[in-house]
């Protein structure tokens, strides 16, 4: 990649969703704007941390960096080219490159399949040689027997199920991971196993990561770069150092005070 | 009891057997009629007439279950009469279950114009009084095999549409979606690789629901002379019949009824069974 071009660039990102909620009874839903035009960029290697209150627009918008949903207006340039409103076929080949881990592992995997074919048929799609090789590998890498293969998602723990989830990421080699608030359902032990994991997978593969969550403390420690986000709109993009060093806007003062710190002088009850 | 781990059997192997089992000689006496029967289910032999079944006094041998009125043998009409039961219940059931399911599929899955479309016509199906829509429906078809088992398929395919368009739409707001598109699948492949295998349990529970009542159908439909030609032997005609000499030889009303009763509650026993066996979905 050529340095210089930042793997995303994102320029005046807007996305509006019909409201059917209050539709009225004849005529067409009014539109809501979701995302209010948004400019920033991912440098290929970095990991950006998104953060935001519940309902800002942090899962509408990664899903629209990896084109689930399709942008309204502006324009998202992934290695210079804009792929904002191509179509499902031209889309195909990007695919490969452009994952996702999802915040419900029980959700996210079919529950009528077993470990082994969702892992394996994303490779299928995209004709890649060696799958069961891949699968092995992918399952390595993230800690889980080979013999999972053959369990279903409900015969696994919440923390196994994100890391089946994690390995059908990775599994594709891609260059970009999307990590929806990945954490967020586990209990804390296994918050912490995953975060590890996902750690070294960042270092070891040397990917691009996209990370939400609303937990400022797991941003801190993963992330390079952080937009702040609220009603659809950047509050802030800073380095992680600055926005934890130096708040510029209330509203990411805000969020850093509602981070519980350990506090020595106070005993745990 | 699911405890996260394993695989967790539940006991519902007696369920699934019995009505499996009852299913399964209703089905094989229905196909080897022809070798089993033992009478001509149509011979009468007025000398013969009103025998009764074989743990009454009086009750000959070779008519294990009796005969009627007209000294037909009730066993070999319960087996012929099966033969109609069942071929209406497969036919029209798996008719039923395969138009309702791909347009609730595709209503569901697709949404857009497809649905609204489908939807819209499901709706005013449903405006319409089933019983007089049958019979409206056999009024303008005639009497016959064929006009029953269409009659169920016009009814009935609304059914599965509604269900199974609800159950797809709960399905496409899965994450396990989102990530078959990520993973670069197209449409087509969603809906038929990822959404229906989790649709189809539902599909079959209702398909075995459908067959119930398809078996039901077909009796009330002879029951009141509107299925196929009057002599040949019909559960709900054989009760029809019945019906009319209770006093005298009961058994030719209670012997079909009792027929009846167990292959209907055969069929909904013999899908929730399937359902709790065969679902790796543990809720
Ligand atoms: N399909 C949709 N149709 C209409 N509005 C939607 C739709 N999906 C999301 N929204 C709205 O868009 C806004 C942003 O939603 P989004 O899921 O992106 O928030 P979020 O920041 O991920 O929140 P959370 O932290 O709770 O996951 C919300 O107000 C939500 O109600
Ligand atoms: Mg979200």
């Amino acid at each position: 990649m050529g340095s210089g071009t930042p793997m995303f660039r994102v320029r005046g990102l807007e996305l509006s969703l019909p409201d059917f909620a209050n539709k009225p009874p004849l005529g067409r839903a009014p539109m809501v704007d979701i995302l209010k035009g948004l400019d920033f960029d991912i440098e290929a290697g970095s990991v950006l941390g998104i953060v935001g209150g519940s309902g800002s627009g942090k899962s509408t918008l990664g899903r629209t960096l990896i084109r689930l949903l399709e942008p309204t207006a502006g324009s998202i340039a992934f290695e210079g080219r804009d792929i904002g409103h191509l179509d499902e076929a031209t889309l195909r080949p990007l695919r490969r490159r452009l994952q996702m881990i999802f915040q419900d592992p029980m959700s996210s995997l079919n529950p009528r399949r077993r470990v082994g074919a969702i892992i394996a048929d994303p490779l299928r799609i995209h004709g890649l040689d060696r799958i069961n090789a891949r699968v092995d590998e992918a399952l390595d890498h993230v800690g889980l027997p080979g013999s999972f293969r053959a369990r279903y998602p409900h015969e696994l723990s919440g923390g196994q199920r994100q890391r089946v989830g994690i390995a059908r990421a990775i599994a594709m080699r891609p260059d970009f991971i999307l990590a929806d608030e990945i954490v967020s359902g586990l209990d804390v032990s296994s918050q912490a196993q995953v975060l590890n994991l996902l750690e070294n997978l960042v270092r070891e593969l040397g990917l691009t990561v996209a990370f939400i969550s609303h937990d400022l403390s797991v941003i801190r420690r993963l992330c390079s770069q952080v937009l702040v986000l609220n009603r659809g709109t950047i509050v802030e993009y800073a380095p992680v150092e600055r926005i934890f060093d130096a708040p510029e806007a209330q509203y990411t003062r805000e969020l850093l005070d509602a981070i519980p710190l350990p506090d020595p002088d106070q005993p745990g009850w | 009891m699911r405890d996260g781990r394993g695989t967790v059997k539940r006991k519902a192997g007696l369920r699934l057997w019995l009505s499996g089992g009852w299913l399964a000689i209703v089905a094989l006496l229905t196909l080897l009629a022809g070798w089993i029967s033992p009478h001509d289910p149509l011979a009468q032999d007025l000398f013969a007439a009103r025998l009764p079944p074989f743990w009454v006094d009086g009750a000959e041998p070779g008519f294990l279950l009796g005969t009627d009125s007209l000294g037909r043998d009730v066993l070999s009409r319960i087996i012929y009469g099966g033969r109609i039961a069942l071929t209406v219940a497969v036919i029209a059931g798996l008719a039923t279950a395969v138009i309702g399911s791909v347009l609730g599929l595709i209503a569901g899955y697709y949404r857009g114009w497809a649905d609204a479309v489908i939807s819209r016509l499901v709706d005013i199906w449903m405006a319409f009084p089933p019983v007089l829509f049958a019979i409206l429906l056999i009024a303008v078809l005639g009497t016959g095999l064929w006009s029953i088992v269409i009659a169920i398929i016009v009814i009935d395919w609304t059914r599965f549409c509604r269900v199974v368009r609800a159950e797809a739409m709960n399905q496409s707001q899965m994450d396990y979606v989102s990530s078959a598109v990520v993973a670069g699948h197209v449409r087509a492949a969603i809906l038929w690789r990822e959404i229906g295998p989790n649709v189809l349990p539902t599909i079959v529970a209702l398909l075995t629901l459908e067959m119930g009542i398809a078996v039901i159908v077909e009796a009330i439909l002879s029951f009141v002379n509107l299925s196929i030609s009057t002599d040949a032997p019909t559960w709900g005609g054989m009760i029809a019949e019945g019906r009319i000499s209770i006093h005298q030889a009961w058994w030719v009303l209670v012997c079909p009824l009792i027929v009846l009763f167990l292959t209907v509650l055969a069929f909904s026993q013999f899908g929730e069974g399937l359902k709790d066996r065969f679902d790796p979905v543990l809720r």
